[in-house]
């Protein structure tokens, strides 16, 4: 015994608990609801100190505080404001479960078994000044492999995304070189030329598909090249982006478009004009699935399929935006602009800039990795930095330069690497740091297999988020929605209490003998009648009709319903 | 110059073999884990419709009765025999899990009012409209031996009902009279009066077990103490009170089927008003049972559906109903608190699950865990619209539908009729008046 020094041994074995006694009142008094909250508020709590009857067990190890907040989702509801005593309970017991699964996933981040890369320069050195050489050398062999270049010199200039595992690579020259391969085992899937210029690329749900944009339209391939669709929908399109949770593939294009396609039953969500010219930067905001435009007015604009108008707008530069790239948090927003200017924005405030940095050349490219490092493509140059969004970094964590000018850079998930497609080239740059270490087998595998990635497609398919909740918020889901129901009460009691108008009628005089008074009483009582009648048939139609045929939308899954059902539903 | 750089041996990601399952590491970090509350929202909305698709409530029916079913008794220790009584005067006796009638007879000349068990399940007693109290023995006669009752006694008056104690070898009976029995005996050891009316239902208390509650045709319902000479109260209903049901949990709480449609939840201790008043039938309330952990209870209606309430809500949670199955008659609640035996009037006892969703049968872990996870989901999103109109979407009869229609066009005119009286009045002339408070007519002592 004794042998080990463990984690309360620091502390003096006299150590005590905590006793929670209650100051209980022992007359017994009405137990009302009223009484009972009165002397809640008199029992005072007094702790009083016991000592531990085993001083060589502690309890439990504590958790450290930033780990709890991490994993906290909030401050929770306080029972204050609650009515009755019971639903106080309700909603206590309700918090205390919420707050032991944050301390039981705090607890489980011990159990993470990979540690982030890093990358230190001794005194007097920068780590701007190591060049890819010198990284690849001093790593091990296989993280070494990870440093590459293809020398492409024919279709450029290219585009390339990586799969969301971070396994797949997918690169698209714009002379319509489509190539997809495992670039960690470096085994090619398919390579083809497409016989038409290339704009975009962009995988979808899983590696077996991804889809062009080609000169005029959408080709959706799989990855044995085999073309499955031609959307030609989706026309003359410039860039793309694949929402994984909603299954939709959005896409903005030459004349002003945005679109929303749901892959996963082939219809469009929603197409309209944005009337704001021509689109070439596109962004979606992970966080929340709103896509980011940028503009050349120096605007973002941000957009859901449900609404014509944008949710937000955002003047940020006053040059034309050449780059923008929202953090797979949602917490940053990096713009740049042709005045050489980059910055940081807060996307879920809306608000900033948090940081403005002026540039030496205009950056043409924008991405950010898991850890928030933040990649610049500026002509043949790629720099990347780290910690530049709460703080202003100096000078850049690594710097790269091409033989020709960058044309798109990607963070590698789950990796230290960072992919760049330039004119003549696709390279694999590795910065140490940049990737989340610990992936969630459950959310993105790396390592998945056939038969796992069957069985996510199908898990992934049925939670498949509809449009509809795209917002700016994407918690709002689980908030109340009070006015709502306030307005639909309210509607109902008033319904129940509307009068007929009172009316005035008097008929008009009749020639001699034609009229008679039981004659114009008759009149009378046949027009209110008829006003009465006329009145009750719309308040009938003045009565919200929740859930009815009438207000019924036109869904996405209605093409299914037999022929008949159809005009039904439609109507 | 220090780097590190990720770099992932495969050996720890994949599985060695594969036979082995794969290799899952997680990590709970939220950053990772997008738009929590609307993936959370489907997995509810899916669970919900899940539920739907799964239930399938009707397990299956006993035929063989040639007239209605009056009553039917569960045994009291054993979960597979079912003895029903029928209009003929037959008994059968029911295995259950095989569906077979293991015992038939002709007890009576006329209706079988009422059957019990005894509490150790060797005898039961049933007495019919020939104003006979008949003790059979549980164990079937052998082959080529006639039925005989062990013990036949004539009663004076006519019989309507009966229900045993829970422990003592004491039974009550009503009809004009409520009479408490011993089996030994073949006089009643005591009897009650109130009055001249009929009673039409007589319930042990299963915890209290010398109060007894019974409902007349007066529209009463009246409480009984077997320790005492006289009843002890009675509350007078405005409509008649056709079957009571003690809560098996709580001493104090019981519930009786209305002929208004509606069944009322009371304490014992107040009975100016009831605790709860149960709605949704649109047919006089034939019966009720509560389920063994008194959180529940069933009730079968003239409207010739079966309806599970909770105690604590005004409003059913299931509704259940056969194209065939007519007007009910009896139901019982099983005491493994899965299953609901249903008689009606069509000569049938049916099997119904108590959880209409509920799987039969063991449940894998995995299984376990996730349905208790979609039943959690389906509690917390239960509020949201589309969650809430899923799950309480019952396709009914026309009838039923039909009726309810009609009966909330009725409810809602009286209320605008109140409300337009209160307007045109001096205020508080109309006072406002609790649903609770307008059923009740008195209480007497």
């Amino acid at each position: 015994m004794g042998k080990f020094k463990r984690y309360y041994d620091k502390a003096g074995d006299e150590s005590t608990k905590e006793a929670v006694v209650y100051n209980v009142d022992p007359k017994p008094g009405p137990w009302g609801r009223r009484q009972a909250d009165k002397r809640i508020k008199k029992n005072k709590k007094i702790v009083v100190k016991i000592p531990n009857p085993d001083p060589k067990f502690k309890g439990k190890v504590p958790i450290p505080k930033k780990l709890l907040r991490k994993h906290s989702r909030g401050k929770g509801i306080s029972p204050k404001g609650v009515r009755t005593n019971t639903h106080q309970k309700r909603l206590e017991k309700k918090e205390k479960v919420i707050h032991f699964a944050t301390k039981q996933a705090a607890r489980a981040e011990v159990l993470l078994t990979e540690d982030a890369g890093f990358l230190e320069a001794d005194a007097g050195e920068t780590t701007t000044q190591f060049t890819q050489k010198q990284i690849a050398e001093s790593v091990d062999i296989t993280a070494a492999t990870k440093s590459f270049e293809l020398k492409l010199a024919d279709f450029g200039p290219y585009r390339m995304k990586y799969t969301r595992n971070g396994r797949h690579l997918l690169i698209g020259g714009k002379k319509g070189h489509v190539a997809a391969f495992d670039w960690v085992t470096k085994k090619l899937h398919c390579e083809m030329n497409v016989m038409e210029s290339v704009h975009d690329i962009s995988w979808l749900h899983i590696e077996t598909m991804f889809a062009v944009a080609q000169k005029e339209w959408v080709y959706i391939y799989d990855n044995q090249g085999i073309e499955l669709h031609c959307v030609k929908r989706l026309n003359r399109v410039t860039r793309m982006e694949f929402l994984p949770y909603h299954f939709l593939l959005a896409s903005c294009s030459d004349s002003g478009y945005l679109s929303w396609l749901d892959i996963s039953i082939g219809q469009l969500v929603s197409q309209f004009n944005t009337n704001l010219g021509r689109l070439t930067m596109l962004s979606q905001n992970p966080w929340n699935a709103v896509l980011c435009v940028g503009h050349a007015k120096g605007v973002v604009s941000m957009w859901s399929p449900n609404s014509k108008t944008p949710l937000a707008k955002m003047l940020c530069h006053k040059a034309p935006l050449t780059a923008l790239h929202v953090d797979p948090k949602g917490q940053f927003l990096a713009t740049a602009a042709s005045n050489r200017e980059l910055k940081i924005w807060d996307v879920r405030k809306l608000s900033g800039p948090l940081q403005e940095y002026k540039l030496i050349t205009a950056a043409n490219n924008l991405n950010f990795s898991q850890k928030n490092m933040l990649a610049l493509g500026m002509g043949n140059v790629v720099e990347v930095y780290r910690d530049c969004c709460m703080k202003p970094a100096k000078r850049p964590y690594l710097r790269h330069r091409f033989v020709t000018s960058v044309g798109n850079l990607n963070f590698c998930p789950y990796e230290d690497v960072l992919g760049v497609a330039t004119a003549t080239s696709v390279a694999s740059l590795i910065v140490p740091g940049a990737g989340e270490a610990n992936f969630d087998a459950l959310e993105a595998n790396p390592f998945q297999s056939k038969s796992q990635r069957r069985e996510a497609e199908v898990k992934s398919l049925l939670e498949k988020i509809q449009p509809e909740l795209i917002t700016l918020d994407p918690t709002s889901i689980v908030e109340v929605d009070l006015p709502t129901l306030k307005d639909k009460v309210e509607a109902k009691q008033k319904l129940l209490h509307v009068k007929p108008p009172r009316i005035n009628f008097t008929p008009r005089n009749k020639a001699k003998g034609k009229g008679g008074s039981v004659k114009v009483a008759k009149t009378k009582k046949i027009v209110k009648e008829q006003a009465k009648k006329e009145f009750i048939k719309n308040t009938k139609d003045l009565a919200p009709k929740f859930g009815s045929k009438a207000e019924k939308e036109q869904g996405v899954l209605d093409r299914f319903l037999p022929k008949k059902k159809q005009i039904i539903a439609n109507k | 110059m220090k780097v590190k750089v990720i770099s992932r041996n495969p050996d720890d990601y994949l599985r060695e073999t594969k036979h082995d399952i794969h290799k899952v590491p997680r990590n709970y970090d939220p950053a990772l884990h997008p738009f929590e509350a609307a993936r959370e929202y489907t997995r509810a909305v899916n669970a919900v419709k899940l539920e739907k698709v799964f239930a399938k409530p009707f397990v299956g029916n006993l035929d063989g009765h040639r007239d209605g079913v009056s009553c039917i008794s569960k045994h009291p220790n054993r979960l597979s025999i079912l003895i029903s009584g029928a209009y003929d005067g037959e008994i059968r006796v029911w295995d259950l899990p095989q569906k077979l009638c293991i015992r038939e007879f002709v007890a009576h000349a006329g209706v079988v009012r009422g059957i019990a068990y005894n509490p150790s399940g060797e005898h039961f007693i049933t007495l019919g409209d020939d104003k006979t109290i008949k003790t059979w023995k549980s164990k079937a006669p052998d082959v080529g031996e006639d039925e005989e009752p062990v013990n036949t006694v004539l009663s004076k008056t006519v019989l309507t009902g009966i229900t045993h104690h829970i422990s003592d070898p004491v039974f009550a009976t009503c009809g004009e009279i409520c009479q408490i029995w011993e089996e030994t005996r073949n006089e009643p050891v005591k009897t009650f009066e109130w009055g001249i009316d009929s009673l039409h239902d007589i319930a042990f208390n299963p915890i209290e077990t010398n109060i007894l509650a019974s409902c007349a045709s007066d529209r009463s319902i009246i409480l009984y103490d077997t320790r005492d000479s006289a009843p002890l109260r009675k509350v007078v209903m405005k409509l008649r009170t056709n079957k009571i049901s003690w809560n098996p949990m709580e001493a104090f709480i019981f519930t009786g089927a209305n002929e208004d449609y509606n069944l009322y939840t009371f304490d014992t201790r107040n009975l100016k008003q009831p605790v709860n008043i149960h709605m949704d039938h649109v047919g006089a309330v034939t019966s009720i049972d509560y389920a063994p952990t008194g959180r529940e209870f069933v009730s079968g209606s003239y409207d010739k559906t079966v309806r599970i309430f909770e105690t604590s809500k005004g409003h059913s949670r299931e509704i259940y109903h056969t194209k065939r199955m007519q007007r009910l008659t009896c139901v019982q609640w099983t005491l493994d608190n899965k299953y609901i035996l249903s008689g009606s009037d069509e000569m049938n006892i049916r099997i119904w699950k108590a959880r209409a969703s509920e799987k039969l049968g063991p449940l894998k872990p995995r299984e376990r865990a996730a349905l208790n996870y979609s039943e959690a989901l389906k509690e917390k999103y239960a509020t949201h619209p589309k969650v809430r109109r899923i799950a309480r979407h019952r396709h009914v009869p026309k009838h039923i539908y039909n009726a309810q229609n009609e009966l909330r066009t009725i409810k809602e005119k009286g209320k605008r009729k109140e409300a337009n009286r209160r307007a045109h009045s001096k205020p508080g002339e109309v006072p406002y008046e609790p649903e609770r408070k307008k059923h009740v007519l008195k209480e007497d002592k």
